[in-house]
C-alpha cells in the first residue's frame, strides 16, 4: 500500500470540502477507495485534521459496510441475498462461489485475491440473482455462469 | 398515459444536459423562478403529490413546514439511499435522467429557500454516481447552478454525498446523521427535518421519484396532476416488480393499477402459480389477493402498505417460513442497535423463525412473533424496527397452518 495516494485523495477532499466532521465519511471512503481497507495510519491523519476522537472515526467505519480496517482482497465479491434474489437462488450461487474460491462469506482468501461478502439489496432485482465485483455488475447468475466469472478473475 | 418520470428513458445520450434540453428541459426551473417561491408551493399542493419513498407524507407541506421555519440557512437533501429490498427505480432515473431530478431540487431549493441542495447516493450506485457528477458539472457550465440562476437573483448549488452501505440511512433522520459524519442511527422525531435537520437547520428530504414529478407539475399545473390515476393518491408510480415473475422490471403507471394487471399485463405472468405479493418490499405485509389496487389508500385498506413500490412476487413452490426468515435475517443485519426492541427483537424472531424452518417450532411462538410485531411497532424510534415484522406477522396470519406443520411433535 502506497501512504501517499490515500494522504493525497484525503488532502483533496478536505481542500473542497473544508476540515469539518462532515468531511469524515467522504474522506473515509477515498482512503477505502484507494487502499482497500482505512489503515490505522489514516485514522490518526483524520483524527488530527477533522478534530474528532478515534473512536468516533472507528464507531462510523464499523457501522457502514463498505468500510473496513481489514485488508481486503483485490476482487471483492458482493452477492445479494436480500428477497427477490433469495427467490431467484442465489443461495445456490454463494454456495458455488464459496467452493470454488475456498472461502466462506466474509472471509478473504490467503492469496488476497478475492474477500467474499454477502450483502443486502443492490438495487438488481430485475437481473435477480445478482453481485457486484468491485464496482462491476453481474446479474441473471446461474452456478454454471459464477464459475465461469471466477475462472475468468482466476487468469 | 403520457410518461412523465421516464418519458428520456431509452432516448440516446438522455444523461446529456443537450439531449435533456431538447427535450424541453429545464423549462420548468425557468417557469418556477418567475413565480413567487409560495406560489410554486400552492401548485405543488394542489397536485396532492405525496413522497414516493415510503412514508406518503404530502410534498407540499413538507415544504411548507419547511420554508415557514425562521432559521437560516435551509437545505434540501435529495435522499437516493434506495436500499429497500426489491427497490431498484430511483436507479432508473439516476441513470438515465438525472437532469430531470436536478432540475426538481433546484425548485425544491427555490420553494423551501435554499441556497444548498444535496443528494444522498448509496455507495453501491457507482455508475450513477459518475452520472449525476458529470451532470451537476454540466448544469453549472450552463449556469442551472450557481449564482444568480438565469438572472433571477437565486443561487443555488448541489452537493453529493457517497453512502458507505446502510440500509437505516435510508430513513430521514439517519440520512442526515450519516451526512454529519456520524453513524447512521435514526433520531425520534419531532423535531422533523423541516424543523432541524442537517446541522440542526431546517431540511426538506425528499425521494428521488418524488422530486421527479416536480418540473411536469409546474409546466402543466397541479390541477392536472391530480386527475392522474388514482383520485385518492395521484400521479404516475414507478411500480418495480421483481421475484417470481417473467418480465421483471420498472413500469411507470398511473397510480391505481391492480396487483393482477401489474403482474399479468407488464410481468407477463408468475413463474409458476401464485402465491402472495409484498407490494412494498420486505417492510410491507403480504398479499393474496390479486384484486387489490396498488396506491397508498386501497394497499393499506388491504392491511399491507405500498411503500416505495417493489412489488416482490412469491410463487407456491416457496415456503413462506423460509420468506420470512429471509426478511428476519435482512432486519437483523440492518437494524442499528440503537433501540433495544429492533435491535434484540429482529435477532430473537430470526433465532425463532430459524428453528420453524428446520422443523423445531414452538407452538406458542406464533403468538409470541405477533405481539413482538406489535410491541416493535409501538415503540420502536424508526421505520425499521417498527416495520421488521411486518412480513413475518402477515405470513402467520395467512399461512398460519405451513408454521404449525413445523411446531416440533
Amino acid at each position: 500500500m502506497n501512504v501517499s495516494v490515500w494522504k493525497t485523495k484525503v488532502d483533496e477532499v478536505l481542500k473542497r470540502s473544508g476540515k469539518s466532521k462532515e468531511t469524515l465519511l467522504p474522506c473515509l471512503e477515498v482512503i477505502q477507495e484507494a487502499c482497500g481497507y482505512i489503515p490505522q495510519e489514516a485514522i490518526t491523519y483524520l483524527r488530527e485534521n477533522l478534530d474528532v476522537p478515534s473512536i468516533d472515526i472507528y464507531g462510523v467505519i464499523t457501522f457502514y459496510g463498505m468500510l473496513t480496517t481489514k485488508e481486503q482482497g483485490k476482487y471483492v465479491i458482493r452477492i445479494c441475498d436480500s428477497l427477490p434474489c433469495y427467490l431467484n437462488k442465489s443461495d445456490g450461487v454463494l454456495g458455488v462461489i464459496e467452493k470454488e474460491l475456498g472461502i466462506e462469506a466474509g472471509e478473504t482468501s490467503a492469496d488476497r485475491q478475492f474477500t467474499l461478502e454477502v450483502v443486502p439489496c443492490l438495487g438488481l432485482c430485475d437481473k435477480a440473482p445478482a453481485m457486484m465485483i468491485n464496482d462491476k455488475i453481474y446479474g441473471n447468475l446461474t452456478e454454471q455462469s459464477v464459475k465461469k466469472i471466477i475462472a475468468e478473475l482466476n487468469c | 398515459m403520457e410518461k412523465i418520470l421516464t418519458k428520456n428513458v431509452g432516448k440516446p445520450n438522455s444523461q446529456d444536459i443537450e439531449v435533456y434540453l431538447g427535450g424541453g428541459g429545464y423549462k420548468a426551473l425557468e417557469k418556477a423562478l418567475g413565480m413567487k417561491p409560495k406560489d410554486v408551493i400552492a401548485e405543488v399542493k394542489k397536485s396532492k403529490l405525496v413522497g414516493r419513498g415510503g412514508a406518503a407524507f404530502p410534498t407540499g407541506l413538507k415544504w411548507e413546514f419547511t420554508r415557514r421555519e425562521s432559521a437560516e440557512p435551509k437545505f434540501i437533501a435529495c435522499n437516493a439511499d434506495e436500499g429497500e429490498p426489491g427497490t431498484f427505480k430511483d436507479r432508473v432515473i439516476l441513470l438515465n435522467d438525472p437532469h430531470l431530478l436536478l432540475e426538481a431540487l433546484i425548485i425544491g431549493g427555490y420553494a423551501i429557500g435554499a441556497s444548498k441542495g444535496f443528494i444522498y447516493i448509496r455507495g453501491e450506485y457507482y455508475r450513477e454516481i459518475e452520472t449525476v457528477e458529470k451532470a451537476v458539472e454540466q448544469a453549472r457550465t450552463k449556469g442551472y447552478l450557481g449564482d444568480n440562476i438565469l438572472g433571477s437573483g437565486f443561487s443555488f448549488d448541489v452537493q453529493l454525498y457517497k453512502g458507505a452501505g446502510a440500509y437505516v440511512c435510508g430513513e430521514e433522520t439517519a440520512l442526515l446523521e450519516s451526512m454529519e459524519g456520524n453513524r447512521g442511527c435514526p433520531d425520534c422525531r419531532p423535531p422533523f427535518p423541516a424543523e432541524s435537520g442537517f446541522l440542526g437547520k431546517p431540511t426538506a428530504v425528499n425521494n428521488v421519484e418524488t422530486l421527479c414529478n416536480i418540473p411536469a407539475i409546474m409546466i402543466n399545473g397541479g390541477e392536472w396532476y391530480s386527475r392522474i390515476g388514482s383520485p385518492d393518491s395521484p400521479g404516475p408510480k414507478l411500480y418495480c416488480l421483481s421475484g417470481h415473475v417473467n418480465k421483471p422490471g420498472v413500469y411507470e403507471l398511473p397510480m391505481g393499477i391492480t396487483l393482477r394487471e401489474l403482474i399479468e399485463n407488464h410481468g407477463e405472468g408468475v413463474k409458476g402459480e401464485f402465491k402472495a405479493a409484498l407490494p412494498g418490499g420486505v417492510s410491507s405485509c403480504l398479499l393474496a389477493n390479486l384484486d387489490v389496487k396498488l396506491d397508498y389508500k386501497s394497499v393499506a385498506r388491504a392491511g399491507s402498505m405500498l411503500g416505495s413500490g417493489a412489488v416482490i412476487v412469491i410463487n407456491e413452490d416457496t415456503s413462506i417460513i423460509d420468506v420470512a426468515k429471509n426478511t428476519m435475517e435482512f432486519f437483523a443485519r440492518e437494524s442499528c442497535g440503537k433501540c433495544s426492541v429492533c435491535r434484540e427483537g429482529t435477532r430473537r424472531a430470526r433465532e425463532i423463525l430459524t428453528r420453524f424452518a428446520n422443523g423445531g417450532g414452538k407452538a406458542k411462538e406464533l403468538d409470541l412473533m405477533l405481539e413482538l410485531g406489535e410491541v416493535m411497532y409501538d415503540t420502536a424510534c424508526c421505520g425499521l424496527g417498527q416495520a421488521a415484522m411486518n412480513t413475518t406477522a402477515s405470513a402467520i396470519r395467512l399461512f398460519r397452518e405451513e408454521f404449525e406443520q413445523k411446531v416440533r411433535k
